[in-house]
């Protein structure tokens, strides 16, 4: 009995060889409980050991599979085959981003903007270890936990249009990112993180399309985090005008 | 946009296409959301000119009501409140996402803020109503 | 305003103010002055709507619902062209987008204040 098969369209870029990517087609076998992730194992595995691609936990929490699943910026290993199917399913490299070899992109850009925001606690003075933890109540964490789910995994830059057309846009995560720790109310490093921000490539550039949300599969809804963003940016502003020999913390 | 380097240089920068708000639907309410601005503005201008034409008298305001009574017009202003209740509803709906509430401790839910705008707008709109027709 | 700095946030600050305003104000508007006057769904006799929009507050109130969704509609339109490709002429799409509404605001007062 032949085993039902579904076609994957693979993207196939080969620097020094190909100018530009090409697709290349390989039927891999349809298992309802597979993985577009599972497929491109297959094919490494049994027909192509030269298909270059990152991954890593399989379960959804390192961020590294992340491709374009027809055209939509995905995990590979959240999507499943028997959503697709009968296919052809097309994967291709994660959109906006330049392509190192086949699937695998060049992070180099997102990890620069992520430094630039500093997601890490700052405080003026470290409490001793002697002096105990830092306490929090079940609100204050609410106040940015949702935002602390971001696995880096650059989903929402794929699907944001902005940072497609001005790469110098800082980007959703970057945004989201710095929010969750300026929202951390053991955090003291707005002051630092508030001049990234406001810069026109800040906050600014953003103009709510909102796929960033739609596709960040961990609910972190860096959307609401930047319009969020803006509001205190345009009060930041607006206190500077009117009182420019305040400071904020 | 990033035009692709030669081969043999590795990187290959992808183009964005100028059609990209087409490839998804997500992008397509985008755009139709960000177009409405366009009849608002369009609406806002022949509103000033109505207000100017009041001023000017009863003949000048009779002839641009009686010209907004042709088709082409009507139309326009069906399809401009279309979209002006289409931008009132996003805007809404954005308004739960980007505007937290917090009573005490806790959190309004986004649903809850977003009803109440529209409640407010509806109370609003009938108000205006009132005002303008049912008093004398 | 420190380097780095934008006046992004001034005209962002206006888009919202007057996205409030059109979203509140603007349909029940359009369906008056855009379908039930002219189409005769309701009869505002002109004595009526002069001495209306001669009072100050409602002058006040017209400025509000006229010039501040100007500038919600232009930081738009700047954005839309800026998305389909005119990214490069970002300076000179600002300069036109926001002088149409401040042009616009202008025009909103000398009607006004000549009614």
């Amino acid at each position: 009995m032949t085993e039902e098969t579904v076609t994957l369209e693979v993207t196939r870029y080969r620097p020094g060889h190909d100018s530009e990517p090409r697709t290349e087609s390989f039927a891999v076998p349809y298992r309802k409980d597979w993985v577009v992730l599972d497929a491109l194992n297959h094919i490494k595995d049994r027909m192509d050991g030269s298909l270059t691609y990152r991954w890593s936990c399989r379960m959804g929490v390192c961020g590294s599979c992340g491709m374009m699943v027809n055209g939509v910026p995905k995990l590979t290993c959240s999507a499943f085959l028997r959503d697709y199917y009968p296919g052809p399913i097309r994967v291709a490299p994660l959109a906006n981003f330049p392509v190192i070899r086949d699937l695998v992109v060049s992070l180099d850009d997102f990890l620069e903007k992520l430094r630039r925001v500093k997601p890490w606690i700052i405080r003026d003075v470290e409490k001793p270890v002697a002096e105990g933890e830092y306490r929090q109540t079940p609100a204050q964490l609410d106040a940015f936990k949702q935002f602390s789910m971001c696995i880096n995994c650059m989903l929402c830059y794929a699907a944001c249009p902005v940072y497609g057309l001005a790469p110098a846009f800082i980007g959703p995560a970057a945004i989201a990112l710095a929010y969750r720790y300026n929202l951390d109310s053991r955090d003291e490093g707005y002051r630092f993180r508030e001049p990234i921000l406001s810069e026109s490539v800040g906050v600014w550039e953003c103009t709510f399309v909102g796929e960033c949300s739609v596709v960040c599969p961990k609910g972190v809804d860096p959307a609401a985090a930047i319009q969020r963003s803006k509001v205190a940016g345009a009060k930041d502003w607006a206190m500077s005008m009117l009182m420019p020999w305040g400071g904020r913390k | 946009m990033t035009a692709p380097r030669a081969a043999g240089s590795g990187l290959y920068y992808p183009k964005m296409s100028p059609t990209w708000w087409l490839s998804r639907p997500g992008y397509i309410r985008f755009m139709i959301r960000e177009v409405t601005s366009v009849f608002i503005a369009i609406f806002l201008v022949i509103l000033l000119i109505q207000v100017h034409k009041i001023a000017q008298g009863p003949e000048a305001y009779a002839a641009m009501v009686a010209k907004l009574r042709a088709p082409g017009w009507i139309v326009f202003h069906v399809v401009a409140l279309v979209f002006a209740l289409y931008h009132t509803v996003t805007w809404f709906m954005a308004t739960g996402v980007i505007q937290v509430v917090r009573i005490g401790d806790r959190q309004v839910p986004p649903a809850l803020v977003v009803a109440g705008n529209f409640v407010a707008w509806v109370a609003v709109s009938l108000f205006i109503l009132y005002w303008l027709l049912a008093r004398s | 305003m420190s380097p780095g700095k934008t006046i992004e946030p001034f005209w962002w600050s206006l888009f919202s103010v007057g996205g409030v305003v059109a979203a509140f104000l603007l349909p029940v508007h359009l369906f008056l002055h855009g379908l039930a006057i002219p189409l005769g769904w309701v009869s505002l006799s002109h004595a009526r709507l002069l001495a209306l929009v001669g009072q100050p507050v409602i002058k006040l109130y017209l400025f509000v619902l006229i010039a501040l969704p100007l500038y919600h509609c232009f930081h738009r339109l700047r954005f839309i062209l800026e998305d389909i490709g005119l990214h490069g002429y970002r300076a000179l799409l600002a300069v036109l987008c926001y002088g149409s509404a401040i042009t616009g605001t202008i025009a909103t007062i000398w009607v006004l204040l000549h009614i």
